[in-house]
């Protein structure tokens, strides 16, 4: 249950983030391989901690991304699959994993007035 | 509707905290290694056995991490080394900030290595940095020869594997456990993994793990 504590560190960086911006409606992340995220896991914990907090019903997108490797014999670069790692290309199995994604909070999405800051989108006026 | 982007680490309250303990333990000239495996694979037992093995040699401090009781601390103060219990209460991982706690209760002046006992979990404490040098897996025969490739995440981000209880390979036992295999698998997943059999019961091996934690000291 490490997605208790990504769960919990989630809900207080959105937390300070509403202070500044407003209502949060959906929250992108990103996650790399090895820090192993489920994401049931994950959004189950989120939604319990988000209880009580100004993150209370809103959604969390969660994007995994891929482990990459550079094979030591030809130098390319290749997605890592962990049931039979080889170079696609040249099928050795020499190869060095590049740094894995890190947990990273990507973007807010924020309910009314916009303060000037981050990029913004303009809503269809027709749509509510 | 506003889209704010961020671009913040997740658990970045625990990599800053984690920054701090490695700072300090660099302050004290100490090295630190995160152990890290499955409850029961003998984690405590090794230490015992390397702190009196290497006595007089190396000045080995340990922080123990468990769901309850402090067992552990008192196995390790037996052998006269010091020992801080952290006790989580059911967390399954340690995080920097207790183990920065821990470290002030060291004397890191009088220490050289510090070990840390991560809650025994392959999974949870690989995600957490504590300021540790590296991080050492120990993977035990009766558990199976298929881990490394169950749990691949900690294995591709271990500087050692301890592979303990080779004993229980010898003498008729009944267990299936093909080292040759775990070898492999964990070296497909990290090239630069140091493997090293051993037996914290009978002592074999464990004068080439001695070896490397003393070559890990030469670094500091």
């Amino acid at each position: 249950m490490h997605e208790m504590a990504m769960a919990q560190s989630l809900v207080d960086a959105i937390s300070e983030e509403a202070r500044k911006h407003g209502r949060p409606i959906r929250a992108k992340m990103s996650c790399g391989v090895l820090n192993t995220v489920n994401d049931d896991v994950l959004s189950f914990a989120f939604e319990t901690l988000a209880q009580g907090t100004p993150c209370e019903g809103m959604q969390l997108q969660i994007e995994h991304k891929l482990l990459q490797a550079t094979c030591k014999a030809c130098g390319c670069v290749f997605a890592v699959d962990w049931s039979g790692v080889r170079c696609p290309d040249c099928g050795a199995d020499d190869f060095e994993l590049l740094p894995d994604a890190p947990l990273l909070l990507e973007q807010i999405e924020f309910e009314g007035v916009d303060d000037g800051e981050g990029e913004h989108r303009q809503e269809d006026p027709g749509r509510q | 509707m506003a889209k704010v982007n961020i671009g913040r680490k997740i658990l970045d309250a625990n990599e800053k905290c984690a920054m701090k303990n490695s700072e300090l333990l660099a302050q004290h000239h100490n090295r630190c290694f995160n152990m890290i495996s499955s409850p029961g694979s003998g984690k405590t037992t090794l230490l015992v056995r390397t702190i009196s093995d290497l006595a007089g040699a190396v000045k080995i401090g340990v922080i123990e991490g468990d769901i309850q009781t402090d067992i552990d601390a008192q196995r390790i103060r037996a052998t006269k080394a010091p020992a801080i219990q952290i006790i989580t209460e059911g967390a399954c991982h340690l995080s920097a900030a207790q183990v920065n706690g821990a470290l002030r209760k060291l004397p890191l002046d009088n220490l050289e290595m510090i070990f840390i006992e991560n809650v025994g979990n392959l999974v949870c404490p690989s995600s957490f940095e504590l300021g540790e040098d590296g991080k050492i897996v120990v993977l035990s025969v009766a558990e199976g020869d298929d881990k490394p490739a169950k749990y691949p995440g900690i294995f591709a981000k271990s500087k050692a594997l301890l592979v303990n209880k080779i004993d229980l390979l010898t003498g008729g036992a009944l267990i299936d456990f093909d080292l040759e295999r775990v070898r492999a698998d964990a070296r497909r997943l990290n090239k630069r993994i140091e493997i090293f059999p051993v037996s914290a019961k009978t002592g074999e091996g464990m004068s080439a793990w001695y070896d490397w934690i003393q070559g890990q000291l030469a670094k500091s």
